[in-house]
């Protein structure tokens, strides 16, 4: 493979490329039918019925009513709506939530805003693998508790959270239950009747679709207030001119993938097996971290000892391989992965671990090159370590 | 984000490795926040002066903590004790270009671990602690109290 050319993208998790197909799905809603969906004439009428067709669609999918599905810019605006907007329209029954330790940050985040504002949060701890154990779940939802939020899968390990029996532990409290299906939507199977699900986010642009659009699932009859007020559009829950393109895009990626889901969801399987076999094969000292049969098939997260992510992702990107690391170096905060350190990690540990996440267009010979690259870098960085 | 001559020590850091026999050890950083450096030192004379007649780094850090690790090194070498002692951050961050901002903190601890490493010849010889350094020494050894008393949850 010529390395001065070929760039290899291994960050899927972090955000996929737009598929063409998408794109020309798009294009008329931004040039010819650009109405505003609150228009009542028929440039309005065009965008509206084209909203609907995509609310539809993802509905079903989710097994959900058409009702049940708004539509936000992104997952965190999806996540932020569920803290916010549940505490401020529950506070009357509670102002207890439960959270998991390795949530993304904009539950993190909003969690602790909610907390300097007067509620309470309590934040599960999860297992070496980065499991949940439900009956933590269960032992920390008092009278007061209004909202429990475990994501599907994580983002940084991968592992895959047991959030039917977690569900069914909240609907058996009367307990809302939200999940964060960022890493999940349009991978895995969900119906948000058979896993019990009261509120659920899905985002667009990690499967193919644009940016700025991402969904939030709240079940008929939840009491949630806005984030957004103004016009009133998603019926008052989430008010702004409705992006349009973005959502017809989205609903489009679903389409797509849902079409070669498990095809896919195998095919990536093996990669990221034959990338752990090599890598534990031909680099000592390196750990996974997570769960590595109970987690999606697309990530995997390798710890090597001695050394730093950041530096590490740097010579894979001289190299032409983009992948993402826990460390505190290459945070703004220089704060360590919060997910990692919950798995009970040193910090040392931490700052030497590396996320690949494969995707669509990763290919086998691109794995190939991955382990041919790898284990020179891993020797280099080690003999300039004092550890 | 990197300046390309940041990305060239990175790739090809100079002095590294481990050195037998040092006369003087400096370590700096902190394994919690990601960098730890490690500088050795070998003191030798020229015109009648001590001079730094060989020095070597090993670093666990990022890309800026390897580069600011290789950069002092090309910087003290050769050098006499006082002139090695006048390196600064400014100075380890102008021989590269520039840093990003969150990083600066880098060039601090490759300044701090050659200050450290002198330190550390002149007491283990018995010679005489210029002032300044002595308060350097006692500055760095602070920094650390405070950053591993932030950072004990980790």
């Amino acid at each position: 493979m010529d390395k001065k050319n070929k760039r290899i993208y291994l960050d899927y998790a972090a955000t996929t490329p737009c598929d063409p197909q998408i794109i020309k799905a798009m294009m008329p809603y931004f040039t010819k039918k650009f109405g505003n969906t609150s228009s009542v004439h028929q440039f309005g009428q065009e965008a509206r019925i084209a909203l609907e067709k995509s609310r539809r669609f993802i509905a079903q999918q989710l097994n959900a009513k058409r009702q049940e599905i708004i539509f936000t810019s992104s997952a965190s605006e999806s996540n932020n709506t569920v803290l916010k907007g549940i505490a401020s329209a529950n506070k009357d029954k509670g102002k207890h939530l439960i959270i998991t330790q390795i949530e993304h940050d904009c539950i993190i985040n909003g969690a602790k805003w909610l907390e300097n504002n007067g509620f309470q949060i309590t934040r599960i701890p999860v297992d070496k693998e980065g499991k949940v154990n439900p009956k933590d779940v269960e032992k920390s939802i008092k009278k007061e508790t209004i909202l429990v939020s475990v994501m599907h899968a994580n983002n940084e390990i991968g592992t895959i959270q047991p959030i039917k029996k977690i569900g069914r532990i909240c609907r058996n409290k009367r307990v809302l239950f939200h999940t964060d299906a960022a890493q999940t939507f349009g991978k895995l199977p969900i119906d948000v009747k058979k896993q019990n699900i009261d509120l659920l986010t899905a985002s667009s642009h990690k499967i193919y679709g644009p940016k700025g659009a991402a969904l939030l699932y709240i079940k008929k009859g939840t009491r949630i207030d806005p984030l957004l007020h103004g016009g009133g559009h998603e019926w008052g829950k989430r008010s702004s001119t409705v992006n349009i393109p973005a959502i017809v895009g989205f609903s489009q990626a679903l389409k797509i993938y849902q079409k070669k889901r498990i095809k896919e969801y195998q095919r990536l399987e093996k990669l990221k097996n034959k990338l752990i076999k090599g890598v534990i094969q031909n680099i000592p000292n390196v750990k996974i971290n997570g769960n590595v049969s109970d987690s999606l098939s697309n990530i995997v997260n390798f710890l090597f000892l001695g050394i730093e992510g950041e530096a590490i992702a740097m010579h894979l990107d001289i190299k032409g391989i983009a992948v993402s690391t826990g460390s505190a170096c290459s945070s703004e905060s220089l704060l360590p992965s919060h997910v990692l350190k919950a798995l009970n990690l040193k910090p040392e540990e931490i700052h030497g671990s590396i996320r690949f996440s494969l995707g669509r267009f990763t290919t086998e010979k691109e794995i190939d090159y991955v382990l041919h690259v790898l284990p020179e870098i891993i020797i280099k960085l080690r003999k300039i370590s004092p550890f | 984000m990197y300046s390309k001559k940041v990305l060239d020590h990175f790739r090809k850091p100079h002095n590294f490795g481990k050195m037998k026999n040092p006369d003087g050890v400096g370590k700096a950083g902190n394994v919690v926040c990601g960098d730890v450096m490690q500088l050795y030192i070998k003191v030798g004379e020229k015109n009648n002066k001590e001079i730094i007649s060989d020095v070597k780094f090993e670093t666990f850090g990022c890309v800026a903590a390897i580069a600011t690790s290789s950069m002092i090194t090309d910087l003290s070498k050769g050098k006499t004790l006082p002139e090695a002692l006048e390196i600064r951050k400014d100075n380890v961050v102008k021989s590269l270009g520039t840093l990003p901002p969150v990083k600066i903190h880098c060039s601090v601890l490759a300044a701090d671990a050659l200050a450290e490493a002198i330190y550390d010849y002149l007491k283990k010889n018995n010679k005489e602690i210029p002032l300044e350094l002595k308060k350097r020494h006692k500055r760095i050894k602070k920094e650390k109290e405070i950053i591993e008393e932030k950072y004990k949850g980790w």
